[in-house]
């Protein structure tokens, strides 16, 4: 375990010097910090949990091979990321799981069903029919767990696109501009990605927590 | 003034956590908000969705990849 595991990571050009200079630490720190997030998003592309170890390690290999013709145009973070996902489209399209990235047909529309709001003759047309039920706090280990095992699959069913997308910036913690790098998506297209994303899985919690308040 | 419905409002929710609204939309934004319980209420839910999400189980490689990378690094990096 790299010293720098488990907290923040040194500025890139003190990273890309350190691996250059053939810094097993810091190499070891990177593998261990970055590959929780890339063996995720591979998944997204490709089918089995083998594919996905497969891709990261031939993302790494190429970091490895390539770090000194890293330039500094993109972030590391981002570069790195973009191997990966260059590596695992190639890798899912073997795999005949073509991602079509062109089509934004299924994550057009609202995020909300809406037959929640008031229609256009009502008092207050567009407002709620009937309102967000409040949550109860998961403060139960049980319950917890339970919502992180709803989440995870919860996700795992979402349109590629979008379990990417939300992968990368609530599960990773990319910021936006990270993701349309990464990804080359314009960052209107990014958003709505990510806002039906994390509608859907709103929505998914908001099932749960009302089938639990009801057993209550 | 520009106003939102909640209709439309739950639409704009990521762009506004974004900050990519222009500036009347976000005074929009927040003057509904300030107003409307269920609206604050779907936000916070949807803020509560986003802290979820990040709360993921780690992942890790398999030993037998991670030292085969580090191998690669060493030979490959030799100092």
């Amino acid at each position: 375990m790299g010293s720098f595991a488990g907290s923040a990571l040194p500025p890139d050009d003190v990273i890309v010097s350190a691996l250059r200079a053939g810094d097993e630490a810091m190499f070891a720190a990177l593998l261990d910090t970055w590959s929780r997030g890339m063996l995720r998003v591979a998944r997204s592309y490709v089918s089995t949990d083998d594919s996905a170890e497969e891709v990261v390690q031939d993302t790494w290999l190429a970091v490895i091979g390539g770090i000194d013709g890293f330039e500094g145009r993109s972030s590391l973070k981002t570069w790195v990321y973009r191997i990966l996902v260059n590596a695992a489209r190639k890798r899912g399209a073997r795999e005949s799981r073509t991602l079509p990235w062109s089509a934004l047909d299924q994550d057009g529309g609202p995020s909300v069903d809406p037959a929640r709001f008031h229609g256009p003759d009502a008092a207050l047309p567009g407002s709620w029919k009937e309102p967000p039920a409040s949550w109860p706090t998961p403060e139960n280990q049980a319950l917890a767990a339970e919502v992180r095992g709803l989440i995870g699959k919860a996700l795992a069913e979402l349109p590629p696109r979008q379990r990417i997308v939300i992968t990368l910036r609530d599960v990773e913690g990319c910021a936006s501009e990270e993701v349309c790098d990464i990804l080359d998506i314009s960052p209107a297209n990014q958003r709505v990605l990510l806002h039906r994303a994390r509608a859907a899985v709103r929505e998914r919690l908001e099932g749960y927590f009302r089938s639990v308040m009801a057993a209550e | 003034m520009k106003r939102f419905t909640c209709g439309e409002l739950v639409e704009v929710i990521t762009a506004y956590l974004d900050d990519a609204l222009d500036e009347p939309s976000h005074a929009a934004v927040e003057s509904h908000l300030a107003c409307c319980a269920d609206c604050g209420h779907y936000l916070d839910q949807y803020r509560a969705t986003v802290r979820a999400v990040a709360d993921q189980p780690p992942e890790k490689l398999s030993d037998r990849t991670r030292d085969r990378l580090m191998s690669a690094f060493r030979e490959r990096r030799k100092p």
